[in-house]
């Protein structure tokens, strides 16, 4: 595929992988793996807690390293890849995290918010980018907005200077057709680049990945064996192996990257990557991969079924950061006669 | 005789200065003496003339050049636009509450700590996310050891007016530093969270805290006292989770519901800052009536 720009891996699994392990990555794990894989060819590696920087919470989960723990150890270790962080505003602010993880030499930003709120994203994108660093802006539950009304958020964040728009498919529910629907218009429609970012809810992050790339998405971010968030993001070196096999030339080093996904990764990983229940109705019910942990906890704790759990979230549609929903929608599930009955009926029937 | 009321300035013609005029207009002791906007074909300002309400394009100017139209400036624009009216209005002698997380002037939460704001000349309405949460954070805090609190407030989008939006840093930092200064929680984090699910939602707000055995007896009467005084002068406010101890953690959720003044009744987040900053002019106003 001569003339075409080599695809940019970022490597999420660092940061999603964080949520597969309830954010409790240890410093000797992060400094092996960016170690093993500084040469690698991956355009950046992305580090920290699975929502971003500022996000270890008691809504979201704890870290076990604080944000500027893991970014010391991390660049202590990348020499030729770019160290890069991601931002949900709302979680962190500019003084709080954005400031120190600059003096740390974090050199690529990834702000992200919600698919339809990209207005609030402006201050960081353009706080970033004044400060002369790469700067992404990230459309989160990219299958809750139609096209159109993604083009137009992505738009505002190209205007805030964002160098690059990547879709997040946090609940790992759309199809293959649906992302290359989007990813050409958003390719036809906007001057920086395009990525996607898959999750593998109903068994499509290879597929949609592959989709995305075809319709000319530049930029996939995914991790190594999948390790991720619910179900699990696209695993990038079998994405590597599809694209070389369909004639792509790749920056990325194939065998190193599945040494060190099969050595490195896999020991830490605490399940095998089969579908789960709760990933399969997670993706069906359209709620973030990131909610297991919290559903899985509330489930056992009102004793009630993590799956009418997501599928009650999913009727009530929330988005990446409203975990605490799910506190009370357990405790509703525990005992219907406790809850103001009216409210709910009516909110369950809109 | 007519009894005399205090004039106030709204500067700010968006959701909530809309929205904070439709109640000044009810109240018994204010008055609207200007509704400033810096945009001439503002709807905020355009609905306010129809309203019969004495209106301006020219912003703080026009109460530079007309100082007595008022004796209390609500600011309702942004961190960045108050931080230029702030010297201005110190200087002209203003009782100013500011609803912008600017936070130039003292924090104040009316449940918390009306009587001092009473004597500060730019009063800080935090966040519509402080002024629900703070309460109940200080409820906990005077009941129990609090290691840890954290705060998550969830507002529908078409609450979130282009300011909220662009000034959602400072209310992400103005909120956790409201947390630790009038709630007195020591370490606090705040989390904001724009939904936009149709129909919209009605803005909540949960409050999780880090407490060695908790006694939730107490800990329930406190946050219920606390959210019966808010609903004095808060009417939409209401706890929707008692306090619950789960997974180590006590979690309390509250929703607040909009009184429909500007915005439908989703958009309490509006409701409860314009109600607290209402009810602080109103006490001043009292005052001075007095």
């Amino acid at each position: 595929m001569a003339g075409i720009s080599r695809i940019r891996f970022f490597d999420a699994t660092l940061r999603d992988g964080s949520h597969a392990v309830k954010h409790q990555l240890s410093k000797e794990l992060i400094a092996s793996y960016c170690e093993a894989m500084d040469d690698a060819g991956m355009y950046t590696i992305i580090v920290g807690h699975g929502n971003g920087l500022g996000a270890s919470s008691l809504q979201v989960g704890v870290s076990a390293l604080s944000d500027s723990e893991m970014l010391k150890t991390a660049r202590e270790h990348l020499n030729r890849t770019r160290l890069g962080v991601y931002m949900i505003p709302g979680f962190g602010t500019i003084r709080d995290n954005l400031d120190p993880a600059l003096e740390m030499g974090v050199e690529l930003f990834k702000i992200g918010c919600h698919c339809t709120e990209a207005n609030v994203t402006r201050q960081h994108i353009e706080y970033i980018s004044s400060a002369g660093k790469e700067v992404y802006g990230v459309l989160m539950n990219c299958h809750m907005a139609s096209v159109d009304r993604l083009l137009e958020e992505a738009q505002k964040m190209q205007s805030y200077g964002a160098h690059g728009i990547i879709l997040m498919d946090s609940a790992g529910s759309s199809t293959p057709q649906m992302v290359k629907k989007l990813v050409s218009t958003l390719v036809d429609h906007l001057y920086v680049l395009v990525g996607f970012h898959p999750h593998n809810n109903m068994g499509l992050a290879v597929a949609n990945a592959y989709a995305a790339v075809q319709e000319g998405a530049r930029i996939i971010d995914g991790t190594m064996r999948g390790f991720g968030a619910g179900a699990g993001n696209v695993q990038l070196e079998a994405l590597s192996a599809l694209l070389l096999k369909e004639g792509y030339e790749l920056n990325q080093n194939l065998y190193q990257m599945m040494d060190v996904s099969e050595q490195i990764v896999k020991p830490i990983m605490p399940e095998d990557r089969a579908l789960s229940d709760v990933s399969i109705i997670s993706g069906m019910a359209g709620v973030f991969s990131s909610f297991k942990t919290q559903v899985l906890a509330a489930a056992a704790e009102f004793h009630v079924d993590p799956r009418d759990i997501f599928k009650e979230l999913g009727r009530r549609k929330v988005v990446g950061g409203q975990e605490d929903m799910v506190v009370m929608v357990a405790e509703q599930l525990a005992h219907p006669v406790n809850a103001d009955t009216e409210s709910y009926l009516l909110e369950s029937l809109t | 005789m007519k009894r005399r009321k205090i004039k106030v300035g709204i500067i700010g013609t968006g959701n909530i200065g809309s929205d904070l005029l439709a109640k000044v207009v009810r109240s018994d002791v204010l008055e609207c003496g200007i509704f400033a906007g810096h945009n001439r074909a503002s709807k905020g300002l355009l609905r306010a003339r129809e309203m019969g309400v004495p209106t301006t394009y020219e912003s703080i100017r026009y109460i530079e050049e007309n100082p007595d139209c008022c004796e209390i400036v609500f600011d309702a624009t942004s961190a960045r636009v108050h931080q230029y009216n702030a010297p201005i209005l110190k200087r002209l002698g203003k009782y100013t509450i500011d609803l912008t997380p600017a936070h130039v002037g003292g924090f104040c939460v009316p449940q918390v700590n009306l009587e001092e704001a009473m004597k500060w000349d730019n009063v800080n309405c935090i966040t519509c996310g402080g002024q629900a949460t703070i309460p109940i954070a200080k409820a906990l805090n005077d009941t129990a050891m609090v290691k840890y609190l954290e705060i998550v407030a969830t507002i529908a989008s078409k609450s979130a007016g282009p300011g909220t939006r662009e000034n959602i840093d400072e209310f992400t930092q103005t909120t956790k530093e409201a947390l630790v200064e009038i709630g007195g929680i020591k370490n606090a984090k705040a989390i904001i969270v724009l939904n936009p699910a149709e129909p919209p939602i009605t803005m909540r707000n949960t409050v999780y805290a880090l407490i060695e055995k908790p006694d939730m007896d107490a800990i329930r009467a406190a946050v219920s006292m606390a959210a019966n005084e808010i609903k004095k002068y808060v009417p939409g406010y209401r706890i929707i989770l008692q306090p619950v101890y789960e997974n180590g953690r006590v979690t309390t959720s509250v929703e607040v519901t909009g009184s429909g003044d500007f915005l439908p009744e989703y958009a309490g987040n509006l409701d409860i800052i314009t109600c607290a900053a209402l009810e602080i002019a109103e006490s001043k106003a009292r005052r001075w009536l007095a």
